[in-house]
């Protein structure tokens, strides 16, 4: 079959079809990156190409773009072949690659003018297209700031308005919405949008599973296979009848998810504010799950299924609901209640202000999160709390000790995991683990035994003499949270613990994090996946610097319920939260005009 | 209570020191690009850097047709340095020979040269010589010079004249080249290994974030520091010795001085290099800020050191400036070792601002360590 528009073999149903993708095959050395799959996408439809990292979701759209040429298979995109008609590929596409080449020393206007001019456009005589692309993005005031001072919202609608230039018939989006914030991701979903109702084909690749269920057609790709091909709806149909929410538990939730995943019957939970939310096995009954509501005085019911808790159903379901690091861990002993605490805490870099005059209390055994806007200051805050950045004004406190003076016997009580695992990949995994046992001062036999423990409890036998770089991801994270862990921290920093790791590895992640926190340890954690805010038992929201909330998860949606949406999720909170932040510094100007 | 607390210090500091040289040497690669390089170069540019001039190719404009003119040329022609004479009618073809870069000096031997000899006075003959390889040139104006001489003693002797002038080099009496660059390329090839290493060393944890994790633990800077120092002034000892070594062993450089004044002397040296390097990675935000810095620093103190042009012959202010280039008081040290027995008391002289430089940089790189933290 052909979809070549010169060869008319292919009918009225080809004429709709954007790419087709056949059995299409990319490794690089060793690793497949694709294992050979057919799909198509369509005009006129938002087509998500959704999968964690590593699934081969950058490889397929740089096959699509021409970028990459494939190691076996053919892939056509609006009827030309990518390899062989490699320039009507340009003409035809508008790609805009994860990060997208700007010239961060050219202001909106120049960079714009660029992109026209590198695509054979005369600047000059097309003014109406740039006036109704600076209209579409709403960069029409910006045009002459620097590229370089956008922030990561208006940089990606800045690279979209490039990509958009040559009116392309087929968008393709790597990872658009990565470092943007719900607000302007939201505008971004807008754009996107408005450009499939004029009948273009645009491809948004995304690791975030919960933007699947904002595409009409979803290709889902897990480790280079694809997994599903259809409308989002159609996946998460299948667990319609097995997903639950269990209710009323709110101080339990952590037990009773424990106890929950632990059933044969229930596949996949998660905590979801002061609910406990679960998604039963295939043709599993309902008695078990059942009982154990009865059992804690629970409230079963069910609700509406979620994308990501279907593709962890289609991959087999998640980790258990035991975690054998708490398992091991001795309850934590405080001589107070409060275990992080902040007063005025003002961090100035030159005349930015980054942090300004936050006051917070964390509880023993509490989840904090940290959640905002990028550069909000939730980082700058978070790094003075743990010691990495000295505060210009206020102080913060770690158990009880203040980090400016105390700072070894602060630090000592703290566990740290950093965003990118920050593992020693020149050293083997059992010299990582040695490494951080000893900079914690563990000497002797202690320091074998609890080196023996982390190995033992986190499964890292196989992998001791290699290095962290080629460890899987899972077992990256597991080997970085034995090093944060190995002096047995009363509190613990995770600072995006969980960005680009796939689902499965982040229930695991959490699981061992619910684990500690019943065992009296106190977790701050900075996060930009939303759903994983519901984890957390207050969360601090940060914009602009400041705290503009600090609350459970669930009361913060339910400031933001409203009857367009009369069940908010957390994204759905954090915009209605930075819109009404905005609200108020805009009266408050107006007010001091007025005076 | 203080044995705990020193316990505790120790520990910490074996788990960073041993991370530290695990870093560098337990990769196969990462140790062939710490030792196998510098050694190459070692190899490379002891026959590279040579100042002597050999296969040069002189002009000769013989205007006088007597004994001594003849007895001249003979001698240029027949000099290990020279590998062809040409000879030249006119000044003007003298002229395009060393325009066209053909020969890098010209003798022009004039008409009465004979004559004046004969008659006890002083021949003169000129020497032309292409100032644009002016280092070459002044050698060979020296070498030809040297023959005048030797002529002109041949001539005084029949004439029954004083004797002349004889020059002899103390130390390195046949003017050796080697003996004077090898021990002096070990001292730079040391100083730009420790400086490379160290440089990367906080730069690459920055990176990776592994920094981060480093100042959240209770460690405090200066262990970071030491730990940091240790390895490579382990790493930079063995470079040294095994270079040293090959000097005298294996390019025959006479080692006429104590090795156990020098064996101090070197780590303080690279002691004092650390400190540099320590700092630059320590203001330098990625591994590449840091190359270049290690480039922006180390080449400019190669050049100053005392290496390439006697530190004396500089302004006042760049000799001053010299006085902080730790390669500077090794080189005198390295050089004064192997060739003149150099005492105690010079090599001392030598050492105490090696001291004063590795403190002076050891600390600044702990502050600018904690400065990072504001």
């Amino acid at each position: 079959m052909s979809t070549h528009p010169t060869t008319d073999g292919g009918g009225t149903q080809d004429q709709d079809v954007a790419v087709v993708v056949e059995s299409v095959v990319k490794h690089f050395g060793e690793v497949e990156a694709l294992r050979g799959f057919s799909a198509d996408i369509r005009y006129g439809r938002l087509t998500g190409l959704v999968g964690p990292d590593g699934a081969g979701k950058t490889t397929l759209m740089r096959i699509m773009t021409g970028l990459l040429v494939p190691n076996g298979g053919r892939v056509t995109l609006a009827g030309f072949d990518v390899v062989e008609d490699n320039d009507a590929i340009h003409i035809a596409s508008g790609y805009m690659p994860q990060r997208f080449g700007l010239y961060e020393d050219l202001s909106v206007m120049e960079n714009m003018r660029l992109y026209a001019q590198l695509r054979g456009m005369d600047a000059d005589q097309n003014t109406d297209i740039f006036r109704s692309l600076l209209d579409f993005t709403r960069l029409g005031p910006f045009t002459t700031r620097l590229a370089g001072k956008l922030s990561g919202g208006m940089k990606q609608k800045l690279g979209l308005a490039c990509a958009l230039m040559a009116k392309p018939r087929v968008l393709l989006l790597d990872e658009p919405s990565v470092g943007v914030d719900p607000v302007s991701r939201q505008d971004l979903w807008r754009m996107v949008q408005a450009l499939t109702d004029d009948g273009m084909a645009v491809v948004w690749s995304t690791a975030y599973l919960d933007e699947a269920e904002r595409c009409e057609s979803v290709l889902l790709l897990n480790e280079g296979k694809l997994e599903f091909d259809g409308p989002p709806q159609e996946l998460t149909d299948r667990i319609k009848q097995r997903s639950f929410r269990l209710t009323g538990v709110s101080d339990e939730r952590r037990a009773v998810l424990s106890q929950a995943l632990d059933l044969g019957t229930v596949g996949d939970g998660v905590i979801q504010g002061d609910a406990v939310r679960v998604v039963l096995r295939a043709d599993a009954g309902r008695a078990e799950i059942g009982a154990l509501a009865d059992e804690v005085g629970a409230i079963l019911e069910p609700v509406q299924p979620r994308f990501e808790d279907a593709f962890i159903d289609l991959l087999g379901g998640g980790p258990g609901g035991t975690s054998a690091l708490a398992e091991r861990m001795h309850a934590v002993e405080l001589d107070s209640d409060i275990a992080v605490s902040c007063r005025d805490l003002t961090k100035c870099f030159g005349d930015f202000t980054a942090t300004d005059k936050v006051s917070f209390e964390v509880q023993k055994g509490e989840i904090f999160g940290l959640l905002g806007p990028n550069g909000a200051g939730k980082s700058t805050t978070f790094k003075m709390l743990c010691g990495l950045l000295k505060p210009t004004e206020g102080e913060a406190h770690v158990v009880g000790h203040d980090l400016r003076r105390a700072t070894g016997a602060a630090k000592s009580q703290l566990g740290y995991m950093a965003q990118k695992f920050s593992l020693y990949g020149l050293l083997s995994v059992r010299q990582n683990l040695e490494f951080s046992a000893g900079v914690y001062g563990l000497e002797g036999a202690s320091k074998s035994q609890r080196i023996d423990e982390m190995i033992e409890t986190f499964e890292l036998q196989q992998y001791l003499s290699t290095s962290p770089d080629s460890l899987p991801l899972g077992y990256k994270q597991r080997l970085a949270l034995a090093c944060a862990l190995m002096h047995r921290p009363p509190v613990l920093f995770l600072d995006e613990p969980t960005s680009g790791v796939d689902p499965i590895t982040r229930r695991e992640f959490w699981t061992h994090i619910n684990g500690l926190v019943r065992k009296g340890v106190t977790v701050m954690v900075t996060t930009h996946f939303m759903d994983e805010a519901e984890y957390c038992d207050r969360v601090a929201m940060m914009y602009r610097a400041r705290l503009i909330a600090l609350d459970t998860p669930d009361a913060l949606k339910r400031v933001s319920r409203s009857d367009a949406h009369p069940d908010p999720t957390m994204e759905d909170a954090f915009i209605h939260l930075v819109e009404s932040a905005d609200l108020d510094d805009e009266a408050r100007a107006n007010a001091k005009v007025a005076a | 209570m203080w044995s705990r607390i020193n316990a505790l210090i120790n520990s910490r500091l074996r788990a960073q020191i041993a991370k530290e040289f695990l870093s560098i040497l337990r990769d196969p690669r990462s140790r062939l690009i710490v030792f196998v390089p510098p050694l190459m170069q070692l190899l490379i540019f002891t026959f590279a850097t040579t100042l002597e001039v050999r296969n040069a190719d002189i002009a000769v404009y013989e205007r006088d047709a007597g004994q001594w003119s003849h007895e001249l040329v003979a001698r240029v022609g027949a000099a290990d340095f020279v590998n062809k004479l040409h000879t030249v009618h006119s000044r003007d073809e003298l002229r395009e020979l060393i325009d066209g870069r053909k020969v890098i000096a010209g003798l022009d031997v004039g008409q009465n040269f004979s004559r004046d000899i004969a008659a006890g006075g002083n021949g003169t003959a000129q020497v032309i010589v292409d100032g644009r390889r002016s280092n070459a040139g002044q050698i060979t104006v020296g070498y030809l010079n040297a023959i005048a001489a030797d002529v002109g003693t041949t001539a005084r002797k029949e004439s029954q004249r004083a004797p002349p002038v004889v020059v002899r080099h103390w130390f390195n009496p046949n003017l050796i080249y080697r003996w004077f660059v090898v021990p002096a390329l070990s001292g730079i090839l040391v100083f730009f290994s420790a400086l490379m290493i160290t440089s990367l060393s906080i730069a690459r944890e920055r990176e990776l974030g592994t920094f981060d994790q480093l100042l959240v633990s209770p460690t405090t800077t200066p262990e970071i520091i030491v730990a940091k120092t240790v390895p490579a002034v382990a790493i930079g000892a063995v470079l040294g010795l095994m270079m040293i070594g090959a000097a005298a062993f294996l390019f025959g450089v006479p080692f006429t001085g104590s090795f156990w004044l020098l064996l101090p002397s070197l780590l303080l040296f690279i002691l004092s290099v650390v400190g540099i390097g320590l700092m630059i990675s320590a203001v330098s935000a990625t591994q590449q800020q840091a190359i270049l810095g290690a480039f922006a620093i180390g080449v400019p103190a190669v050049l100053m050191s005392g290496f390439a042009t006697p530190v004396e012959n500089m302004p006042l202010v760049l000799q001053w400036m010299a006085q902080g280039i730790p390669l500077t008081h090794f080189l005198v040290i390295v050089e004064g070792t192997f060739l003149k027995a150099m005492p105690a008391s010079d090599i001392v002289a030598n050492t105490w601002p090696l001291a004063v430089i590795a403190l002076v940089t050891l600390t600044m790189a702990t502050v600018f360590v904690r400065g990072r933290l504001q």
